[in-house]
């Protein structure tokens, strides 16, 4: 919703997806275990996960190039598309290999969907004319794909995706194969565009960072279901298990006993006193690196410096409540830690997370 | 200086090599040729006499529907056995490719054994039909021996590139709602073509100057290796056969000139 709202007037376009006990097999193992999933028009949710976690079979599946365990399991806008051959289901692909064609231009790339369509030559030149621009490839039409760079490609990729005026736009880790640095400069481009376009938009990837950028909603996937979907901010501060806690930046996680409301901690010098009520039970204290506060009075914890990492911005402090405990901590940079220093802070009440201990 | 040097030591072996085996020889033979009763004119005997000219195209026609088919049969294979993983796939592999392994006389002895006289598809059409139907020594059992011996090579030039073509360039085009036809136009055979262009000139500059699999069967036929031979051994005249022999060498070779600069503006898109 919070990408939305920075461009209103974008028209919604593209198709509804809804999967209803979506499932795949290959070879008596199950890939991707019953889905129900229903993604308005419009959305870009993004699949995030790690390998193997079925997030490109789901993707393939929505896609048409592989087959659903069973019949109506995949709907555009309420239509069964299961037995519809991809050819004939109008997506828009995007892939990590970029798949261009390496004997055509990147205007003939752009052009092939609306070739196979048999659209007119004027209108063809037209529409590829347009959606160059649209990506900024307009200067490098007549150029051959080896003569452009792989930001370049995954941008002429993107345009020949939506020239077919697609129903729904698929992305398979279409930014893996970049560089760092180009990675992100993409991703933010990336999102923009598909905001711009409006289009419902299915995009896999396993890089979190790249997912909290680009998705209105965001599916994390564990072994072939999906553990979670909501919106990033959600996902980031209301993680629903260890998996998506973990998986979705980095979380610290004091295992105790909790009695009269408070997990109490001690090691030498050190300690962990979280307040956070409720009955008497083992239980499992989460909280992000940047949910701590340095402290001056009675603190809730104070923990060993072990090192310090220089992010610019921040410092990301390593530092031990008792043997073997460890917590990260994100503080400001302009602090200075020494190992073996004792910091003390306070950890802000919203940001603690607590787990179900797994039986 | 030191390494320009050494860069020359390190291509003498294949300078020798070329001047041994190719420069001198040919030298030879272009002297040779140009000494004949005809002079130089013996060059041109094999356009203007019909005997020869008639073995020419004969060799031309073989060499060019042998290339053609051998490669729709390797192309067709290729793909099929590319991204296919099954038991047997390695057996299968190295019994397709088996007939590397056959001399030219060899492969010969085999379509006799397969067309001839008193070969497999005789004794089965006599029972059947009454008919003996031999083909061994015909232009077809040349055509079947040539087919045998370049199938396996070509096919493994072409199931290479197969191999490295990446499947997401044809899911792509699906995608875009390409049916197979545009797919193997657009897609697959401008991926392979590099493959089928080096894996068709070898057919075709076999087919024109095999002797082995020719001296088996071509007992009626003048294919030129077999003229070259008949002209060298049988008539001695040693001029003519040498003019023949460069000629074959220099027709075969801008024949695969014109087809190499063709294939690139094909792939290039003209």
């Amino acid at each position: 919703m919070n990408a939305h709202t920075a461009n209103p007037t974008a028209a919604r376009r593209g198709s509804s997806i809804t999967t209803r006990r979506l499932s795949k097999t290959f070879n008596g193992v199950t890939v991707l275990q019953p889905t129900d999933l229903e993604i308005p028009a419009g959305e870009i949710l993004v699949l995030l996960g790690p390998s193997g976690c079925g997030k490109t079979t789901l993707l393939r599946l929505i896609a048409g190039l592989e087959q659903p365990d069973g019949p109506d399991m995949i709907r555009f806008d309420g239509e069964d598309v299961g037995g519809v051959p991809i050819e004939k289901r109008n997506v828009g692909m995007v892939f990590q290999s970029y798949a261009l064609f390496p004997n055509m231009t990147v205007a003939e790339n752009v052009a092939y969907g609306l070739k196979i369509r048999r659209i007119g030559r004027a209108q063809r030149e037209a529409e590829t004319r347009r959606l160059l621009a649209l990506v900024g490839m307009d200067e490098y039409a007549d150029r051959r794909i080896s003569a452009i760079s792989g930001g370049q490609r995954q941008r002429t990729a993107l345009a020949r995706a939506l020239a077919i005026k697609p129903r729904v736009l698929l992305l398979d880790e279409p930014l893996a194969a970049l560089d760092a640095v180009l990675r992100e400069r993409l991703r933010v481009e990336i999102g923009l565009l598909l905001r711009e376009f409006g289009i419902t938009a299915v995009y896999v990837t396993h890089d979190q960072a790249e997912a909290m950028a680009i998705g209105d909603r965001i599916a994390v996937m564990q072994r072939g279901r999906i553990a979670q979907i909501g919106a990033p901010q959600t996902i980031y501060h209301r993680p629903a298990n260890d998996f998506v806690a973990d998986f979705v930046g980095t979380m610290n996680r004091l295992e105790g006993r909790v009695a009269g409301g408070v997990l109490a901690i001690e090691g030498d010098g050190t300690h962990a006193r979280l307040d956070v009520g409720g009955p008497d039970r083992t239980a499992a204290i989460c909280f992000r690196p940047e949910a701590a506060r340095l402290s001056a009075g009675e603190a809730a914890v104070a923990a060993r410096v072990v090192a310090s990492t220089f992010f610019g911005a921040t410092q990301r402090l390593v530092a031990e409540v008792a043997p073997g405990r460890r917590l990260q901590l994100d503080l400001s940079s302009s602090l200075s830690f020494t190992p073996g220093q004792i910091v003390a802070f306070d950890i802000d009440p919203q940001a603690i997370i607590e787990f179900q201990q797994e039986a | 200086m030191r390494s320009r040097h050494f860069d020359l030591l390190l291509i003498l072996p294949a300078a020798i090599f070329t001047l041994a085996f190719l420069i001198l020889p040919l030298a030879r033979l272009t002297l040779e040729a140009g000494s004949g009763p005809g002079g130089l004119a013996g060059f041109f005997v094999i356009l203007t006499e019909a005997r020869f000219r008639n073995s020419l195209i004969v060799t031309l026609v073989l060499a060019i529907v042998t290339t053609v088919a051998t490669l729709a049969v390797a192309t067709v294979a290729a793909q099929t056995l590319a991204h296919r993983k099954f038991p047997g796939r390695g057996l299968l592999l190295s019994m397709l490719t088996f007939p590397l392994a056959f001399p030219g006389v060899v492969v010969g002895f085999m379509i006799i054994l397969f067309g001839g006289r008193l070969g497999l598809v005789g004794s089965v059409t006599k029972s059947l039909i009454g008919t003996n139907v031999v083909f061994a020594y015909s232009l077809f059992g040349l055509f079947l021996g040539y087919l045998y011996f370049s199938v396996p090579r070509v096919l493994l030039t072409i199931l290479a590139a197969a191999e490295k073509l990446d499947p997401s360039l044809v899911e792509a085009a699906r995608s875009l709602g390409a049916g197979p036809v545009a797919i193997q136009r657009d897609v697959v055979l401008p991926a392979l073509f590099p493959a089928m262009y080096t894996g068709g000139a070898l057919c075709f500059a076999t087919a024109m100057g095999a002797f082995g699999t020719a001296f088996t069967l071509a007992t009626n036929i003048d294919v030129v290796p077999m003229l070259i031979y008949t002209e060298f051994t049988l008539a001695t005249n040693a001029s003519m056969a040498a003019a023949i022999s460069i000629a074959l060498g220099l027709i075969t070779w801008a024949a695969l000139v014109v087809a190499r600069s063709r294939a690139m503006r094909d792939v290039n898109g003209g």
